[in-house]
């Protein structure tokens, strides 16, 4: 660790402020609660609000992954790793498992996570109302009122125009009965496993606020009762590992359009080949097609 | 008739500084009953109304309303959560510029439905065959379900607007000018869908304008405002006909004959 920096980064002052407000977030679940949002040695967009939350949640024992679209191999998961190793100096991993703080953008591990484990959320964009409501006046009074029949709006449009709930990330939920909440970016096919046994923190840099989900929390995806909510993922199994019950990326591997489905969990589909899984496409299955 | 009042208005003013918007303004409304409130530009029926619909706080008066559940209560001083429950359930507000009232960037069917899902309706094939029923209602053809207000004409805005507030059977209407701003052929089929849709529903409603015909054809009881003060009021044939006030028969001898 460069002895530069503060542990994690940011200084003893802003991690306590910023506990705070984490506090409150658990303590009323799915509530925006603002801070007083720091700038960061990266643009806003790459993670701000999801770094200052995860520097002040981290401890000097604690092992840290961070995924980016599920993957720990790209741009934003590796900056980010790098980041905290050299301010923090902590423990970095690639396996879910063996973390105890996982930062993620628009993906929730597949493997179950556990009570001991923190997810922390890269959110964009904290206000699910934005869109349709402009005035964060107003959309601060629908949220303090329970106002929530404009979300269902855009659903409606969604089933007009598309012939289905065509939104397929950053799919509304509803926390405890009470607050609607944007689950960031992450793929609807996630939103069930938000009510999750490890505590979930969400923070927004630029729009400067922290949202917060205890464990086991209820989280139910809007819906119409004629129009259920349905998870949905590509239809095909993971071409490396086989797997049928995970969420897919498509890869295109020429100008024909030739595409593989890959899991989008890098670390999930590689602990499933160790394990001896294989897919259509897996290097194993390759070589006997060959021989 | 009951023998309750649906809406009463006791002593309401509102005062911009030194000036007046409006002052002492007191009537009843009953049920099913059309009240249109007259007067030129600043006379202060915009602001009465305003006050009335709780878009504005009065200064000083009440605004009694006999909701569903407690009976007449003061709707200056409920809470803001029943305030915002009532104008969307028992209260509707349709204003003059139907840009102002509609959600220009949501498909007609979504404008409509929207009062029924802020009241919990989550059934979309439900939702969809009311708003299929009230555009029905106001002449607008169902194959313009899906369009937005923004490919709409003046005159179908506005009855789209009409339709989206009534579409939750409010027993009070508001209406701010609701024919301004259209031309005179559309304005004569927007009156004559207001007037069959008021008597078919038993609506008690409040129109502010400055169209003399469009009181004449629509409101039993009229009330003519100056300078914020309501200077004359009575049936709609008698203060027409039979002007008392000089305000009064100078309004009604300014209007043009054709």
């Amino acid at each position: 660790m460069s002895q530069d920096y503060n542990f994690a980064y940011l200084d003893e002052q802003t991690k306590r402020m910023i506990r705070r407000a984490i506090l409150k977030g658990l303590a009323i679940p799915g509530y925006q609660v603002p801070f007083a949002s720091r700038e960061m040695p990266m643009p806003y967009g790459w993670g701000t609000g999801g770094v200052q939350v995860s520097a002040a949640t981290l401890t000097p024992d604690d092992t840290m992954k961070v995924i980016d679209q599920g993957a720990d191999d790209t741009t934003n998961a590796v900056s980010i790793r790098k980041f905290f190793q050299k301010t923090a100096d902590i423990d970095v991993t690639e396996e879910t498992s063996k973390a105890t703080v996982i930062q993620t953008r628009h993906r929730i591990p597949e493997e179950d996570l556990r009570e001991d484990q923190i997810l922390v959320y890269q959110v964009p964009i904290p206000e699910p109302l934005r869109f349709l409501e402009p005035r964060e006046t107003e959309t601060r009074k629908m949220h303090a009122l329970e106002e929530y029949g404009l979300m269902h709006v855009k659903l409606y449009e969604d089933i007009a125009r598309h012939g289905n709930i065509a939104t397929a990330y950053a799919y509304p939920v509803k926390v405890e009965g009470r607050y609607v909440m944007d689950p960031s970016p992450i793929p609807k096919f996630d939103n069930p496993k938000m009510e999750m046994a490890g505590i979930q923190l969400f923070g927004a840099g630029r729009e400067q606020r922290i949202y917060a989900l205890p464990p086991y929390t209820q989280v139910v995806s809007l819906d119409f009762d004629d129009h259920p909510f349905d998870p949905s993922k590509a239809d095909a199994p993971c071409d490396l590992c086989g797997a049928t019950h995970t969420y897919l990326d498509e890869v295109i591997m020429d100008d024909a359009g030739t595409a593989m489905f890959v899991c989008s969990d890098t670390d999930y589909c590689r602990s499933r080949r160790e394990a001896g899984h294989t897919g259509a496409q897996s290097a194993a299955q390759l070589h006997e097609v060959n021989a | 008739m009951t023998d309750t009042p649906l809406f009463s208005v006791r002593d309401v003013s509102k005062f911009y500084g030194g000036r007046i918007g409006c002052k002492d303004v007191s009537f009843d409304l009953w049920p099913g009953e059309v009240m249109g409130i007259v007067g030129e530009s600043g006379s202060g029926k915009s602001t009465l109304l305003n006050c009335m619909a709780g878009h504005l706080t009065p200064d000083q008066g009440q605004v009694m309303f006999d909701t569903r559940d407690q009976g007449m209560v003061d709707t200056v001083t409920m809470s803001e959560p029943q305030r915002r429950m009532l104008s969307r359930t028992d209260w509707a507000f349709v204003h003059q510029h139907a840009r102002d009232g509609l959600r220009m960037n949501v498909s007609a069917g979504g404008n409509v439905g929207e009062r029924l899902m802020a009241v919990g309706a989550r059934h979309y094939g439900d939702i969809r065959d009311s708003a299929i029923d009230w555009l029905g209602r106001v002449e607008i053809a169902e194959t313009r379900i899906d369009d937005r207000p923004s490919a709409f004409s003046g005159g179908m805005m506005q009855r789209l607007q009409i339709a989206r507030n009534l579409v939750t059977g409010p027993r009070l209407v508001f209406m701010d000018e609701p024919t301004g701003g259209l031309d005179v052929s559309v304005q004569a089929r927007l009156l004559d869908l207001l007037r069959s849709l008021v008597r078919e529903m038993g609506l008690s409603a409040i129109i502010v304008t400055h169209d003399l015909a469009v009181v004449r054809l629509l409101a039993d009881r009229l009330m003519v405002m100056k300078d914020g003060h309501v200077v004359e009021n009575g049936l709609t044939d008698q203060v027409l006909d039979d002007p008392q006030h000089a305000y009064t028969q100078l309004l009604v001898s300014s209007v043009l004959q054709v």
